[in-house]
């Protein structure tokens, strides 16, 4: 068993800034994750950020993970790839298995005194007739493909889900050369942001409001050739003799994301069912503590949002992880949190954001 | 068939020039050095990475991140090898998986 001072899983956009901002006041931070690189899903987000000049918006996902990556570096984060943290045992033990697939695996125990659960979230999958063949993936998946791997995931694709991430994914997969004959959503109106829907639709690719996929056809050598669709009535179910078919060699879903807080819950700390943020997540305070003193919780695995909110969560818990451990005094800290929390409301704005302002307001006041 | 993209509106030239050969189910195919197995794959037309157990079902790429395991595939004699998040190495040997697979003899 191996000891460290503080130790972040995940190093993502939560992972990174949680690192960043404890080790620039001279905590001894390990980071830990489970990819080849670090920078979780950002360097997959090759569009422009939202949000004022303060959430750095309109720089893209990719160069604000560059930007990380260096910070990391600067400060003297030890980062441990091809790792993936497979347990938490009780006293804040993580259980890490290193190395790829195909390689001999080992295994190491750190004992840590102060760990930070930056996860992030995985992807929902929605059940349908076929949704098994090859060619049905998530949205993500197909992002994945494209704009990291360079790899066209189809020719000719139909996404499902109509959030942000179903137009955003729609989108690059257009600027990727692929052909997206249409985006469904089974509610009445488009989940994500206006302006994201409108570019998809001024790229001549419809937008199918109350519709759902019944049904992918396909054979057991090529994967998926059709998408049978139909519209739904009131009560979202499909209206039987509507259905319409496209021929499609790709199926992408964007159901939306539910937190991975898998180990957050195997070392006890008590979680609840948020639907606003996605589903079973870790409770959490002000500082992104959970109700285990030491072990802090960040970004989507402490409720889904959106890239911004994760790096600003991240900062909390690392500020919060170097005030605990004495590198810096507690007015200084709580003047530094302050102005992160400003920053994080800014983030909970209007329509989109109202619900999940609410929602956390009220995870934060179980604690008081 | 699905193929490569080399020049991107954002990305600008994502041309990859040094390759590496694999096998595949004993046919050659060329793939870019260091990318992930399953891409590689895709790029060359292969979207069945293997057939589960029970009903012999196909599976493809379905989270491409290493989650889900529905790309897993026999790699140099190992089962169970998440061809998604493992990248290709020169004379590497990938061989659609049935089951659960097996573990090969020459595997080290």
């Amino acid at each position: 068993m191996i000891k460290r001072e503080a130790v972040v899983i995940g190093a993502g956009p939560a992972g990174l800034s949680a690192a960043i901002e404890a080790a620039k006041r001279d905590a001894d931070v390990l980071l830990i994750d489970e990819s080849l690189k670090a920078g979780g899903q950002l360097f997959k987000q090759i569009h422009k950020f939202f949000g004022s000049s303060a959430h750095r918006s309109g720089i893209r996902g990719i160069d604000i993970g560059k930007e990380l990556l260096e910070e990391a570096k600067k400060y003297g984060v030890e980062i441990w790839l091809n790792c993936v943290a497979t347990g938490l045992f009780k006293e804040k033990k993580i259980a890490v298995e290193k190395s790829l697939d195909n390689q001999n695996k080992t295994a190491e125990i750190i004992k840590a005194e102060k760990i930070v659960i930056a996860t992030g979230a995985s992807e929902n999958a929605i059940a349908f007739e076929g949704w098994t063949l090859p060619g049905v993936m998530g949205a993500g998946a197909a992002q994945t493909m494209a704009n990291i791997h360079n790899v066209l995931p189809g020719e000719k694709i139909l996404m499902i889900g109509s959030g942000n991430v179903g137009l955003i994914v729609s989108y690059q997969l257009l600027q990727a050369g692929a052909e997206v004959v249409g985006v469904l959503e089974a509610a009445p109106e488009i989940g994500g942001y206006g302006v994201h829907a409108a570019k998809i639709v001024r790229a001549g690719v419809p937008i199918h409001t109350s519709t759902t996929i019944v049904e992918a056809r396909g054979d057991e050598k090529n994967g998926v050739k059709e998408a049978v669709v139909c519209d739904v009535d009131d009560c979202w179910q499909p209206i039987k003799g509507q259905e319409k078919i496209y021929e499609v060699d790709t199926i992408t879903i964007a159901a939306g994301l539910k937190p991975l807080m898998e180990l957050a819950r195997m070392h006890g700390c008590r979680c609840d069912f948020i639907p606003q943020l996605g589903g079973w997540l870790p409770l959490h305070d002000k500082n992104m503590e959970t109700t285990y003193p030491g072990i802090y919780v960040a970004g989507d695995s402490a409720g889904v949002e959106e890239a911004n909110t994760a790096l600003e969560e991240g900062r909390l818990a690392g500020v919060a992880i170097a005030e605990s451990l004495g590198y810096i005094h507690s007015n200084k800290a709580s003047s530094i949190k302050n102005e992160i929390w400003n920053r994080v409301d800014g983030l909970r704005l209007g329509p989109f954001g109202e619900s999940r302002l609410e929602a956390k307001e009220k995870i934060i006041k179980t604690f008081q | 068939m699905p193929d490569r993209v080399n020049d991107h509106p954002i990305l600008g030239d994502t041309t990859r020039k040094e390759t590496v050969n694999i096998t595949v189910d004993g046919q050659k195919i060329e793939a870019k050095k260091g990318e992930m197995i399953a891409a590689a794959l895709f790029a060359n037309g292969i979207r069945i990475n293997r057939y589960t157990i029970k009903r012999e079902e196909p599976r493809g790429i379905f989270c491409g991140i290493g989650q889900c395991t529905d790309c897993a595939m026999t790699v140099n004699g190992k089962p169970n090898v998440r061809t998604c998040v493992t990248p290709v190495e020169e004379g590497m040997v990938v061989k659609t998986q049935y089951g659960v697979g097996e573990r090969e003899k020459n595997d080290d």
